[in-house]
């Protein structure tokens, strides 16, 4: 596979405030790579980069092996779906989705079939001749789609194009997205701090925390084998532990817990022997007769499809199992003692 | 709490106020269309003194002012209006730069200078600079004045656009230029048609510092009337003013106007 986007050391910097610590990311060509983590975390200004808007400090950013940081944004073969859509309120919706194409000096019967076409695809044909404050939120979001994919660019940019979008309807234009993605063979990046998002469509994701990359991976991997606490406790729920690590020995730890048991676990990379904090899901943990950590139950909270019990160890520390609601489950009644059960592998060593 | 309306004399306060800005142009209006050559007494309804501003004896005199003074107006208000566009895509995208705050009081300082300070600082300015006083320092000092007008309005509109429409302009392969005359001008359009039609009727409407820069012979509208006025005050007089008022009104409400149908047609 050939890298579509080679970042470089890229340093971003605002005054005396660091935006971006010297990034570096390969994008492969024709993947759906998202860029996740909290507000202020560097992602949109590393986008914004990308396209054009803020120039780097410091770096390089190469498209298909081509220099692209210090270029205009218009000499970028990369276009970009905003966060508010910003779509040209004077002009109905085609000339919008021709836009592109008429700045590339495509003929005027051409770029309007070009732009019928993307149109087409985003089932929005019969609002050709509206103008954008006519349409819908979700409407709007899918002209900003083909208006950035008409001029056919090598990467597509999307600034959480999602987050002015309801619920259903987000959840609608996820796999709308991913469909779009997969059909027209473009490489997107995505930003959004909204996790959700980016596990159900990505098939990597880079996540960022001060204006770093903490951990790229694939969903299974950044959730499943996260490197540190801040991905360990940004992307889902999970409890973590102060450990003593006794002996490391490849990808694999033996340790100490806090009641006095010792377990063997995976371990990230660069764990030593001393103090280190081990990360397990709640909904890899069960209730048992016996088990590695004793607790004692707080309160259960009815979510639906599961059942959260909130608990704390009996050394203190605060501890959440997650279980499915099943009929058949006797369930423990707050203040019992009870005994967990950490699903073989479920318990991983964090470098920090 | 109680409404404004309920303050003991709010009543008499507001029509005394109202009274001392518009009875005079009540008056004023009324009495153009007075047939009688007395400006107290009344003597019915008449055009007559309406038809003496196009074909009375000082006829000629009004027409040559009146020229002089629209078309100082339309140029002054051009130029006024496209230097305010530069100065509000400077002062609004232009980021941060050394002297901003400075700037913007420049820009505005005309707005609280007293205007008769202006006129002699232009006069003496010109006389500095041997530039022989006439239609092109008039032009010259409306267009200087007519800025903050102008840059008002279409300052405003600005700071309501955001900048991702031209970054998804620039974004789709336009040029700055290009970008600029697309997307940014024609939503700034209310503003600047606005700060236009204001530059234009403030540059109409002025008489300190026209009548120290115009020299001899050269006469706008408002100098013209002047210096009829100081032979005596004739209905002619009150005709041609209350023609003025009748313009001044229709723009300054075509100017709000054009500001209020931007702003629907905004996001």
């Amino acid at each position: 596979m050939s890298t579509a986007i080679e970042i470089r050391s890229a340093v971003k910097r605002y005054g005396t405030t660091t935006a971006l610590h010297s990034i570096s990311l390969e994008i492969a060509d024709n993947e759906f790579f998202t860029l996740l983590g909290p507000s202020g975390c560097g992602k949109t200004t590393l986008l914004r980069c990308i396209a054009g808007f803020e120039d780097l400090n410091e770096g390089e950013i190469r498209l298909f092996g081509r220099d692209i940081a210090r270029l205009d944004p218009n000499h970028r073969p990369v276009n970009t779906v905003f966060q508010q859509y910003a779509l040209f309120p004077h002009m109905t919706v085609l000339e919008n989705v021709a836009f592109g194409l008429k700045m590339k000096g495509m003929g005027l019967a051409d770029r309007t079939a070009r732009a019928g076409k993307m149109l087409e695809m985003v089932h929005l044909s019969a609002f050709a001749n509206r103008m954008p404050a006519q349409l819908s939120g979700g409407q709007q979001q899918r002209v900003a789609l083909a208006r950035a994919l008409a001029p056919e660019p090598k990467v597509l940019l999307l600034d959480e194009p999602l987050s002015a979008l309801d619920l259903k309807l987000r959840q609608a234009m996820r796999v709308e997205l991913k469909t779009l993605q997969e059909q027209s063979g473009i490489t997107f990046v995505f930003v959004t701090h909204d996790q959700e998002e980016a596990l159900t469509m990505s098939d990597r994701i880079a996540v960022m925390s001060q204006g770093r990359v903490q951990q790229v991976g694939s969903a299974r991997d950044i959730y499943e084998a996260p490197v540190n606490r801040f991905v360990a406790d940004f992307i889902g729920e999970t409890n973590l532990l102060e450990v003593t690590v006794d002996t490391v020995s490849g990808a694999v730890a033996k340790v100490t817990l806090p009641g006095g048991q010792k377990i063997t676990c995976p371990a990230a990379q660069g764990v030593m022997p001393g103090k280190h904090h081990l990360s397990i899901r709640p909904e890899r943990i069960s209730l048992a007769a016996e088990g590695e950590l004793e607790a004692v139950v707080e309160r259960i909270v009815y979510l639906g499809t599961d059942l959260q019990i909130l608990t704390h160890l009996t050394t203190g520390e605060a501890f959440h199992v997650r279980m499915q609601n099943l009929a058949r489950i006797a369930l423990p009644a707050p203040g019992d003692r009870v005994a967990l059960q950490i699903e073989e592998g479920a318990a991983r060593l964090l470098a920090d | 709490m109680k409404g404004v309306r309920h303050y003991p004399g709010f009543l008499a306060m507001a029509v005394a106020c109202l009274a001392i800005l518009y009875v005079p142009l009540i008056v004023v209006m009324v009495y153009s269309f007075n047939d009688s050559t007395s400006i107290t007494t009344w003597g019915g309804f008449s055009w007559r003194w309406y038809a003496d501003v196009f074909t009375g004896p000082e006829a000629p005199r009004f027409k040559a002012a009146a020229w002089n003074s629209i078309t100082i107006a339309v140029l002054a208000a051009s130029a006024a209006t496209t230097i305010a566009v530069a100065a509000s895509l400077a002062m609004i995208r232009g980021g941060r730069f050394r002297g901003k705050s400075a700037t913007f009081a420049l820009i505005n300082l005309p707005l609280m200078v007293p205007e008769i300070v202006t006129a002699v600082a232009t006069l003496i300015f010109f006389s500095t600079i041997a530039l022989t006083t006439g239609y092109m320092t008039i032009l010259i000092a409306h267009v200087v004045f007519c800025i903050p007008f102008a840059y008002l309005p279409i300052a405003a509109r600005l700071q309501g656009i955001e900048d991702s429409y031209e970054q998804a302009a620039r974004d789709l392969y336009a040029t700055q230029w290009q970008a600029f005359r697309l997307v940014l001008l024609p939503l700034m359009l209310p503003g600047v048609v606005s700060g236009f039609l204001l530059a234009f009727i403030i540059s109409l409407d002025d008489f300190i510092i026209t009548n120290f820069v115009k020299g001899a012979g050269m006469e706008t509208l408002p100098t013209a009337i002047f210096g009829s006025v100081k032979q005596g005050i004739k209905p002619n007089i009150m005709a041609i003013s209350t023609m003025m008022l009748a313009v001044s009104i229709l723009f300054v409400t075509l100017s709000y106007y054009v500001n209020r149908i931007g702003q629907r047609t905004r996001s």
